[in-house]
């Protein structure tokens, strides 16, 4: 028999960011449901066990990017949340040496040293001027994005809170975050750097989840994206959720429960109901349906408008801006159980770099080719990787002695190219072998015994992400992070702050300002932009408020 | 795999000079520190009487951890007036200075001493990494930098003793030597009257290899000059005392400050004499014109503070109401007698408004808070400074 129940508010998907909103929600006094399409919450921040005795964090893999004041208001660590920084990191080349990042002051000055002596002293000008951006975006995370053409009293003090940062920069602070937004990661860090090495180690974080190479202009962003997290006020720093990334959304979901919140699994949304221009809420694909004035979509926006929302209930100027916003697939996962520690003949024994994020990218070109592969619809022949083994800190990943690894693989198309023909029916279980080989043998060139380490492997294609998390073609941040569809224009211009041509229907998923990552500012704005709608603004609390 | 290129892995964390082992050897406190990556000692015994060393017999302390670059060639000259603010073309060869230099905002990079040997060949010792900007600063000129840090390493043997003891350790020569001349004692052995106590003192430069020996001749002869090994805290109070500045403390330098504006020129400081705006371009240059003879937006000051609790931290008031300024650098003189400081004042304040100025000094007494206001002076003279200091040659004590 199938249900008909009444909410306040209902959160269509149990993401981070569908989580947090709820949380919001919730503690404000209203009756929130959230529905979910799989058996289990977190949508991509998530543990699953797959193997016996192992946690993989299946999606995304680190943390940084949560916002802390969400942490507070909503309790987190009292839920279980647990983050624990990580110490460096380093990259292997072919022949046996590599750079290592080293989280002492001293040893990464040497290091880089060792490589080019002049990168030691540029890197503490890199590091300035990347830190001064961070500090400059920051204060925007919780904040709505300005609205420029607007003449409302709340968008004009958006639009002058922005002004006045940015005039408290000053002329070259200024010029450079112009620059920030719209350079290339590689020709910033030419600027910068002498060594290939160096410059490759430091360029994954600017294409880390988006359809572009190190070469291809806003790619300079996406690095200043992933270094404006913090743990514990260290801005830049990357930790681990204790238990893998389902940790933070596994304190989320008991967060929301004990503000009372219903969480009903299972089932996706169908359509989410429309009447006369107003959301009166969601039908499910089980047949059940829930009815409230609010529902928030934790889905991102192509998925939300062009699959479950009737278009006739949806302006075309806005579907067309849908349709041709950016969320291309480019990269895959394998989560991998081992049996050891692998080998890995060029770092000392138990070297705190090992502990840390491990590349095996050697150039800014190779890392160019890489790209290029996926342009024609092929993985990258030598793909760039970020990968981790969190077991080495986390106990409760792995069974005593053995390793849990991470690898976030990049680039993977979503549409791979097979015979003439681009398609995601190309991804089968012999393509996803081979994109798994040929991660492999790039990982041999800095764990050489690799292959007979592992005891399973989760091969996850821009297909399979999409299929299982609902992610558009696999794109981890529900759409590029470029600055076309960033700030007021994200996800599209005009409808920036939340809300939708539907009355009630919000997004607070990261298609939304201020874009991906685990940090779940979209949906404690989209809470509080709700709230604002509701005449209960003053019920957010005082950090995300 | 081929193995062949790999390189020696870096070390991790704080690594010893060559003067670790002797220096582990005298270390009762055993308190270090991390002074540009290497170990240093902030205490070896006691910093009271250590601090007593320095200002009545002879102290030796291990100053190779420093940055240190050779500036050379047809251009080396114009490279390093680029550089610094002040016209190293009217020093002497064999002579040191002191210098600040700049970004091209005009805000202090870092300072040190500019040791010249010749217009063709000049030394640079600093705190701060500073290889990149040199570089950056000598592009296009006929000019070689080249880092020394880990080659050449230093000691400072001060005190009022210290020449006794350099003559006892037959180094005689060094009594030509005036206030801030060097000269190549021995060969490999470079001694400059150069020092960071405002006292009679030297500093010796020799090769990174050389200096145990160096340190062990010096000790040898230094038994009836009653020569003692220090730490950088009972420095840090002869710093004070002879009106120092030190780069992280009492300025931020402007290419590691992450925050904006946290900059400031050698003006600001305290330092318009070493600004030569007549030499021509050098970094900082316009941005500095406007401050010149009229100052900057901040004010470093040398103060005397009422009472007798030193006032490290504390915030400054002007009519015990508005928040001026904050002091970067405070201690109790034990050879003054006064309640010292370096403090950052904002303009006027401090430079032509220096009366009704209060410092708010908290006080733990044994778990018991006092919070204290007490008037303080603008003093233009550095609190400490002697006739021996600067007699050539000089006396025996």
């Amino acid at each position: 028999m199938s249900r008909h129940d009444r909410y306040d508010a209902i959160i269509a998907g149990a993401g981070h960011n569908g989580l947090t909103a709820a949380c919001y929600l919730a503690r404000a006094g209203l009756r929130v449901l959230v529905v979910e399409k799989n058996d289990w919450v977190g949508g991509a921040a998530v543990s699953r066990s797959l193997h016996e005795g192992w946690t993989y964090s299946n999606c995304s893999y680190v943390c940084s990017l949560l916002r802390r004041e969400i942490v507070r208001d909503l309790e987190l660590p009292r839920f279980g949340l647990q983050v624990i920084p990580y110490e460096g990191g380093a990259s292997f080349t072919r022949d046996g040496d590599y750079f290592a990042y080293f989280s002492d002051h001293d040893a990464l000055r040497r290091e880089m040293a060792r490589h080019s002596p002049a990168d030691a002293d540029a890197y503490a000008r890199f590091s300035q001027t990347v830190m001064r951006q961070c500090r400059f975006i920051r204060p925007f995370l919780l904040r709505n994005a300005p609205d420029p053409a607007s003449l409302r009293p709340r968008d004009m003090g958006e639009l002058l809170f922005l002004i006045r940062k940015a005039h408290g920069l000053g002329r070259r602070e200024l010029a450079e975050t112009l620059r920030f937004w719209t350079l290339s990661i590689g020709d910033f860090l030419d600027e910068h750097f002498q060594s290939d090495l160096i410059k490759a180690h430091l360029a994954g974080s600017g294409i880390i989840g988006t359809g572009l190479g190190v070469y291809s202009p806003g790619t300079a962003y996406v690095l200043l994206h992933h270094y404006m997290g913090d743990v514990d006020g260290t801005i830049g720093a990357w930790g681990f959720a204790r238990g893998g990334m389902g940790a933070i959304s596994n304190a989320l979901a008991a967060s929301f429960q004990e503000a009372g919140g219903t969480i009903v699994t299972g089932s996706g949304i169908d359509r989410f109901l429309v009447s006369d221009g107003r959301v009166t809420g969601v039908a499910l694909e089980n047949g059940d349906s829930y009815a409230a004035p609010v529902v928030a979509s934790n889905m991102d926006v192509k998925r939300t408008f062009l699959k479950h929302t009737d278009r006739k209930h949806l302006p075309e100027d806005f579907i067309r801006a849908v349709e041709r916003f950016k969320i291309r697939g480019s990269s895959g996962k394998l989560n991998i159980a081992l049996d050891a520690l692998p080998d890995i003949p060029a770092a000392p024994r138990g070297a705190p770099f090992l502990r840390g994020d491990m590349h095996c990218s050697t150039s800014l070109a190779e890392l160019e080719r890489a790209y290029d592969d996926w342009k024609e619809g092929r993985w990258s022949a030598e793909p760039y990787f970020d990968m981790l083994i969190p077991s080495q800190i986390d106990p409760t990943m792995a069974p005593k002695g053995k390793h849990m690894m991470t690898v976030f693989v990049q680039y993977a198309p979503y549409d791979l190219e097979m015979n003439g023909v681009r398609s995601a029916d190309n991804w089968n279980d012999d393509t996803r072998k081979a994109f798994a080989d040929s991660v492999f043998d790039k990982i041999a060139q800095a764990m050489p015994d690799i292959r007979d380490r592992v005891v399973h492997a989760e091969i996850r294609s821009p297909w399979d992400i999409e299929n299982e998390v609902g992610l558009t073609e696999g794109n981890i941040f529900q759409g590029e992070l470029t600055f076309d569809q960033l700030l007021f224009n994200r996800p599209v211009p005009g409808y920036a702050q939340y809300r939708t041509p539907i009355a009630g229907l919000y997004l607070a998923g990261s298609s939304a300002h201020p874009g991906g990552g685990v940090m779940a500012a979209p949906g404690a704005n989209a809470a509080r932009e709700i709230l604002r709608g509701l005449g209960k603004a003053g019920r957010m609390p005082d950090h995300a408020a | 795999m081929p193995q062949a290129t790999r390189k020696s892995h870096v070390p991790v964390g704080a690594i010893p000079t060559p003067l670790h082992a002797r220096l582990e050897a005298l270390s009762t406190a055993r308190r270090w520190t991390n002074w540009a990556g290497f170990v240093s000692p902030l205490v070896l015994d006691t910093a009271e009487f250590e601090y007593f060393a320095i200002r009545n017999q002879s102290t030796l302390f291990d100053i190779s951890p420093m940055h240190k670059y050779r500036i050379t060639g047809p251009d080396a000259l114009a490279v390093v007036n680029r550089l610094v603010t002040r016209d190293a073309g009217r020093m002497r060869d064999g002579r040191v200075g002191y210098a600040l230099w700049c970004d091209e905002e005009g805000m202090v990079i870092d300072d040190g001493t500019l040791f010249r040997f010749s217009d063709t060949d000049f030394r640079l010792c600093c705190q701060e990494p500073m290889l990149g900007w040199l570089q950056e600063t000598a592009w296009g000129f006929d000019a070689d930098i080249r880092d020394e840090s880990h080659e050449i390493a230093g000691l400072a043997l001060q005190g009022p003793t210290s020449y006794s003891l350099l003559s006892d350790a037959g180094l005689a020569a060094a009594a030509a030597l005036g206030p801030f001349d060097m000269a190549e004692i021995e060969p490999g052995l470079v001694i400059s009257r150069t020092g960071f106590t405002g006292d009679l003192g030297y500093e010796l430069w020799t090769a990174w290899d050389s200096v145990a020996d160096l340190w062990d001749r010096l000790w040898a002869a230094g038994a009836h000059c009653g020569l003692r090994a220090i730490g950088s805290q009972a420095l840090d109070i002869c710093r004070i005392e002879a009106g120092f500045i030190a780069a992280g403390v009492d300025f931020q330098p402007a290419h590691a400050a992450v925050r904006l504006h946290r900059g400031r020129s050698p003006i600001e400081l305290g330092f318009e004499k070493l600004v030569d705006f007549g030499k021509g371009h050098f970094n900082g240059r316009r941005a500095l014109l406007p401050q010149r003879g009229t100052g900057g937006r901040h004010h470093l000051a040398r103060i005397d503070i009422a009472g007798f609790k030193p006032a490290g931290g504390a915030l400054i008031y002007h009519r015990k109401k508005k928040e001026v300024g904050h002091v970067t650098s405070g201690v109790w003189s034990p050879t003054t007698k006064r309640n010292i400081a370096l403090a950052e004042f904002r303009a006027p304040y401090g430079r032509t408004v220096t009366d009704n100025l209060w410092v708010e000094i908290y006080v733990n007494q044994e778990g018991q808070w006092d919070r204290r206001i007490v008037p303080l002076t603008v003093v233009s003279e550095p609190f400490f400074r002697n006739a021996r200091s600067r007699a050539t040659p000089p006396g025996p004590f």
